[in-house]
């Protein structure tokens, strides 16, 4: 059966290039709007006197999780349609993906923010930043590591998610899987679950040296010793 | 230069942290905020800065109430070291340095100039570690540089919260020697907390000693010590004052000339001769005139057939500034139960003897009761 989607594989490997980039690209446009919204959502309810609202913000986003993908895509569609937006495609999956990646991200930014050392705050503070100058030069550069770790986590699982959201005709890895289920065609299933796969993994080792990437040089080197 | 006036703080919980607190500390004084724990005098310092807002009172800088400046700017003219330190992990110590020039907007080659000569000034050689970061430095070099940092722009006046707190005693004490070099040379103005009575009759010019918020005495060290207000304070400086005392005074300040010192190269016979003629078990030996070269002992000179056989190295010797209570360690560690005071070319200047020293605290005495 392997032998079999390997076969498919190579015997239409655009086709199999053109779902992952599909894939991909639903994948990429929803976690920019996600870190987007996440980051800024997290670096708002990180300010001081929001802990209620952080909080509260993230047990929102926690059971936006819980929800099923294929019950939160219905209920987008349903949105959807009573705003006349399309409801079938793109957009209701990518909207979904955005709200999934939300948590993580939220979460990180806010965890991160927090833990900034109160020395560094206090010392940055007592030198004269301001809220803006001090967010920026001191905080973000401390918790950019922290936040990239959970959009790796919203992306790898968003990558898992989105071949679903091909039920909704969005495109992607999901369609030979699908396809294959509705034809019996295993090689089909297979080919498209491997390519699923590598796509996670992959992602997920290139946001690992992104993270690292970003990671400042002197908080990398604190680690090591 | 800063005078607070009737300054309070009352806390949202109801604490009354700093009461009616009213103080001056002049251009280029050394200022030390000391008491225990909870006393107050962390929210008096941060409240200089308006790290901590004024529930009532003023504050004024150079005649200027800082309540009317823009905060920022303000800061931005005080420097500022804290115990934890709060250096940037994720900048250099040159950037870290030139923090607060960075937000004056000086030209960056200026900015590294700056921290070059700060690094300098710290005792830390600027070409190995300007482009280090903080987690390639040891607890007091980091400390040094977060004293550096804190004169980034080349403040007149500086906030410091225990900034020799988190290290130990051997470098603290070196820090806070090298420390008080530099304020020789800066005459900067200083407000500093403390909870070390030591590091404070150490450091300060002046000390506001504080408890529960209020300001109990307000002196130089030489008065907190000779003449505590209370029993509080009493207590607080300790049992040992007379001897913290000592510090304050300088080898010099009590050392009496050398009156009777013999050659190396002299003759046995001419030593004990001297020692005869004074009615003296020791005399110090010098070589050329007044090179100190150690001790001659009575008791050594029988089986010695020259001086120099008989010479006693000395343990330790004193310099003109060392301070009285370590030249006292010296001398009850010391045969003769004196220390020579040298200077810099190894010259006997002067002798320390415990005599000398209870004359000095007996004269302290009277003038107290005076």
């Amino acid at each position: 059966m392997i032998q079999q989607a390997w076969q498919y594989m190579v015997e239409y490997p655009d086709k199999l290039l053109g779902w992952t980039w599909q894939h991909l690209q639903i994948v990429l446009i929803a976690n920019a709007a996600a870190v987007l919204i996440g980051v800024l959502v997290g670096m708002w309810v990180s300010g001081r006197g929001r802990e209620h609202i952080a909080d509260g913000v993230i047990y929102a986003a926690s059971i936006l999780m819980t929800i099923p993908s294929l019950a939160l895509f219905g209920i987008l569609m349903g949105i959807l349609y009573a705003i006349s937006l399309p409801s079938i495609g793109v957009l209701p999956v990518i909207i979904a993906l955005t709200l999934y990646g939300l948590l993580p991200i939220i979460r990180n930014t806010h965890t991160a923010l927090r833990e900034v050392d109160p020395a560094m705050i206090e010392a940055g503070r007592g030198m004269g930043m301001n809220g803006l100058q001090l967010l920026l030069r001191v905080k973000m550069p401390l918790a950019v590591p922290v936040i990239l770790a959970g959009l790796r986590q919203a992306m790898v699982m968003n990558i898992g998610i989105a071949a679903i959201g091909s039920y909704l005709g969005a495109g992607g890895l999901g369609q030979p899987i699908f396809r294959g289920l509705a034809n019996y065609r295993k090689d089909l299933v297979l080919a498209g679950a491997i390519a699923v796969s590598v796509l996670a993994v992959v992602t997920d080792l290139v946001m690992a040296g992104v993270e690292k990437l970003v990671t400042p040089k002197g908080v990398r080197m604190g680690r090591k010793s | 230069m800063i005078r607070l006036e009737n300054v309070s703080k009352v806390f949202a919980d109801g604490t009354e942290a700093v009461r009616d607190v009213s103080l001056e500390i002049a251009q280029g004084e050394f200022c030390v905020f000391l008491g225990p724990s909870g006393c107050g005098k962390t929210t008096s310092l941060k409240m200089i800065n308006r790290l901590i807002p004024i529930t009532s009172g003023k504050i004024y800088i150079d005649g200027v109430d800082t309540q009317q400046r823009n905060i920022n700017e303000l800061r931005r003219d005080i420097g500022y070291a804290i115990q934890n330190i709060g250096l940037f992990p994720h900048l250099t110590v040159a950037q870290n340095i030139a923090t607060v020039p960075m937000l004056k907007h000086w030209p960056r080659e200026r900015q590294r100039a700056r921290a070059r000569e700060l690094l300098d000034l710290v005792g830390m050689p600027a070409d190995t570690f300007i482009d280090r970061y903080p987690s390639e430095l040891s607890g007091g070099q980091q400390q040094r540089v977060g004293v550096a940092r804190c004169l980034g722009a080349d403040p007149p006046l500086l906030l410091m919260d225990e900034p020799f707190g988190a290290i130990d005693p051997i470098t603290r004490h070196k820090l806070q020697e090298e420390f008080l070099k530099i304020q020789e040379r800066l005459q900067k103005t200083i407000a500093f907390v403390t909870h070390d009575i030591d590091e404070a009759i150490k450091m300060g010019d002046t000390v506001a000693l504080m408890k529960d918020g209020e300001l109990i005495q307000y002196a130089d060290p030489a008065t907190l010590l000779a003449e505590p207000k209370d029993r509080f304070v009493r207590d607080f400086v300790g049992a040992d004052r007379v001897l913290k005392g000592l510090r304050l005074l300088r080898a010099r300040d009590v050392m009496r000339a050398p009156r009777h010192t013999i050659e190396i190269d002299e003759s046995v016979d001419r030593a004990v001769e001297v020692l005869d003629e004074h009615r003296r078990s020791w005399l110090p030996a010098v070589e050329d005139g007044s090179r100190f070269v150690g001790w001659i002992e009575r008791e050594d000179l029988e089986s010695s057939a020259s001086l120099r056989d008989a010479l006693t190295p000395a343990v330790s010797t004193a310099a003109p500034r060392t301070p009285l209570n370590e030249a006292l360690s010296m001398m009850l560690g010391s045969a003769t139960g004196s220390v020579a005071v040298l200077d810099n070319e190894d010259q006997l200047v002067g002798l320390l003897s415990f005599a000398a020293i209870r004359d000095v605290l007996a004269i302290d005495d009277e003038s107290e009761n005076g």
